[in-house]
C-alpha cells in the first residue's frame, strides 16, 4: 500500500531544502512513497503566534500522511503527531528528494521523543528567566 | 478608593511603598499584592491567620464516545490547543486560554465545561490590621491573569477602605489586569536613565486606561535629572522621593518596612495619601 509521506519544505518541490522547523516550516510536501507524486501546500501555520506544532500536526493527519519527515520537533507536536498514528523523522538534511531517499534506503531513525525544546506561544517574558516567547519550531 | 503601585520593572522598590503607606494609614487598609509570580508582601506583613482557597481556569471536557471528529474543536482553537484524529482526542490544557469556543463549536455536544487549578488564593489579616490578598501559580503554570482577577476580586468596595495593589513589574498583561479598575496610579521609579526608558512605558501604558498618575522617586540621589525633566515636561506629580539611604536599605534587608524605625516618614506618606485623594477628586 501507499503511504503518503509528508517532509517540511522551504519550496514548494522535490528539489526544495528541507525546513528544519516543523510547526512554522514554508511548505508541507506531502509525497507518494511509490510513485512520488507530490503535492506542496504552504503552511497555513507558518506564522502562528502560538500552537504552530500543533496545527502542523492537526495538519498533516487532515492529510492523511503517516510519516513526518523535519528537522526537529517540539514537545506538543510531537505528543499530538505520536497520539495520531503518525511516525517521525527528524535530523533530515538536503532536499526534499534527498529525504524521501534517505528514508526509503533506512538511513533515517525514527524519533522516539521531541527534539526541540518546550515553548508556549503565549509569550509571557517578564525578564526573570521564566519567559515564554516565541518559539522556533 | 483603589490605588495601583506599579513599575515598568521589577525591583523599583513598589512593594516597600505599598506596605509602607498601607502602615502609614493603618485603618481600614487591604494590600493585594498581584505579582503572583513572585508575591513578596507577606514576606514584610506575615499573616496571622491564612485563608487558603484554590484558584481555577475553565478548560474544556471531552465525552470520546459521543465525538464525531467533525474536528470543529480543533478547527476554532485560537491556541491550536486540541489535536483530533482516527485515533481520539488530545488537549493540551497548558496552552488552553480558557475561551470556551470549543464547546460551542461542538455539533455533537461531546464538550463540557471543566476546571483545571491553576494556583491558591491565600487572604488573612497581619498584625498591624491590614487584610493582604495574595495569589500564587502553581509551578510551571503559565497562566497567571486569571490568579491576579481573583486576588482583585477580593477588593473590599466599601467607601472608607482604601485598597492597595501592589502590581507585577512591567507592561504586559499581567501588569494592566491589575492596574485595571483603580482609582489612581503611583508609578514608582530610580532616578536613572534605566528607570526612566521604564517610567516612560510604564505612563504610556497607564494614560490608555485614563487613570491619574503620581510618581515616587525611590533611592533618589542616585542616577540623574532625567526623570525628573521627564515629569515636569509631562505635568505629571511627583509625590515623594525616598533617598538613598544605608538605613532604608538596611531595614529592607531585615524584612523591616522603614517606617515602622522612621516614624518621621508615616507623615510623609499620609501626606501622600492626601494629595492623591485630590489627584482622584480633580
Ligand atoms: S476553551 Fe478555547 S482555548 Fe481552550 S481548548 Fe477550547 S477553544 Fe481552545
Amino acid at each position: 500500500m501507499n503511504t503518503k509521506i509528508c517532509v517540511t519544505a522551504q519550496g514548494p518541490t522535490l528539489e526544495a531544502p528541507v525546513d528544519d522547523r516543523f510547526g512554522r516550516c514554508a511548505n508541507f510536501i506531502f509525497v507518494d512513497s511509490d510513485t512520488l507524486e507530490f503535492e506542496a501546500i504552504p503552511n497555513p501555520g507558518a506564522m502562528a503566534s502560538g500552537g504552530a506544532g500543533i496545527q502542523a500536526a492537526q495538519f498533516i493527519v487532515d492529510h492523511k500522511a503517516k510519516i513526518v519527515l523535519t528537522g526537529h520537533v517540539g514537545p506538543n507536536a510531537y505528543n499530538a503527531l505520536n497520539a495520531g498514528g503518525v511516525e517521525v523523522y527528524t535530523g533530515t538534511s538536503g532536499t526534499v528528494r534527498n529525504a524521501i531517499n534517505q528514508f526509503q534506503s533506512s538511513q533515517l531513525t525514527k524519533t522516539s521523543s521531541p527534539t526541540a525544546p518546550a515553548h508556549t506561544g503565549t509569550g509571557r517574558g517578564r525578564g526573570r528567566g521564566r519567559g515564554g516567547g516565541r518559539g522556533r519550531w | 478608593m483603589k490605588i495601583a503601585i506599579a513599575s515598568g520593572k521589577g525591583g523599583t522598590g513598589k512593594t516597600s511603598v505599598a506596605v509602607n503607606l498601607a502602615l502609614s494609614l493603618r485603618d481600614s487598609v487591604q494590600i493585594l499584592d498581584c505579582d503572583a509570580d513572585e508575591p513578596n508582601v507577606h514576606t514584610l506583613l506575615p499573616l496571622t491567620q491564612d485563608q487558603i482557597q484554590p484558584v481555577f481556569t475553565m478548560v474544556p471536557e471531552f465525552d470520546e464516545t459521543k465525538c464525531t471528529r467533525s474536528k470543529n474543536c480543533s478547527a476554532f482553537c485560537p491556541t491550536h490547543a486540541i489535536f483530533v484524529s482516527d485515533q481520539g482526542i488530545t488537549f493540551f490544557p497548558e496552552i488552553c486560554i480558557g475561551c470556551g469556543g470549543c464547546i460551542l463549536s461542538c455539533p455533537s455536544q461531546a464538550i463540557q465545561e471543566g476546571q483545571r487549578q491553576l494556583g491558591v488564593l491565600h487572604q488573612g489579616m497581619t498584625a498591624p490590621g491590614i487584610e493582604v490578598v495574595y495569589g500564587e501559580l502553581d509551578v510551571g503554570e503559565p497562566f497567571v491573569v486569571p490568579v491576579i482577577k481573583a486576588v482583585k476580586d477580593q477588593a473590599k468596595n466599601s467607601e472608607g477602605t482604601v485598597v492597595l495593589v501592589d502590581c507585577p513589574p512591567g507592561v504586559s498583561c499581567p501588569m494592566v489586569e491589575s492596574v485595571h479598575g483603580v482609582d489612581y496610579c503611583l508609578l514608582v521609579t530610580e532616578p536613572t536613565p534605566f528607570g526612566l526608558h521604564d517610567l516612560r512605558l510604564a505612563v504610556d501604558t497607564v494614560r490608555q486606561l485614563n487613570i491619574p498618575i503620581g510618581v515616587i522617586v525611590n533611592r533618589a540621589g542616585i542616577g540623574d535629572q532625567q526623570v525628573f525633566t521627564y515629569c515636569a515636561s509631562e505635568d505629571i506629580p511627583i509625590l515623594l522621593e525616598i533617598p538613598h539611604s544605608r538605613e532604608i536599605a538596611e531595614l529592607f534587608s531585615e524584612g523591616i518596612p522603614f517606617t515602622q524605625r522612621m516614624p518621621d516618614w508615616q507623615s510623609k506618606f499620609r501626606e501622600l495619601f492626601q494629595v492623591i485623594q485630590e489627584g482622584i477628586r480633580k
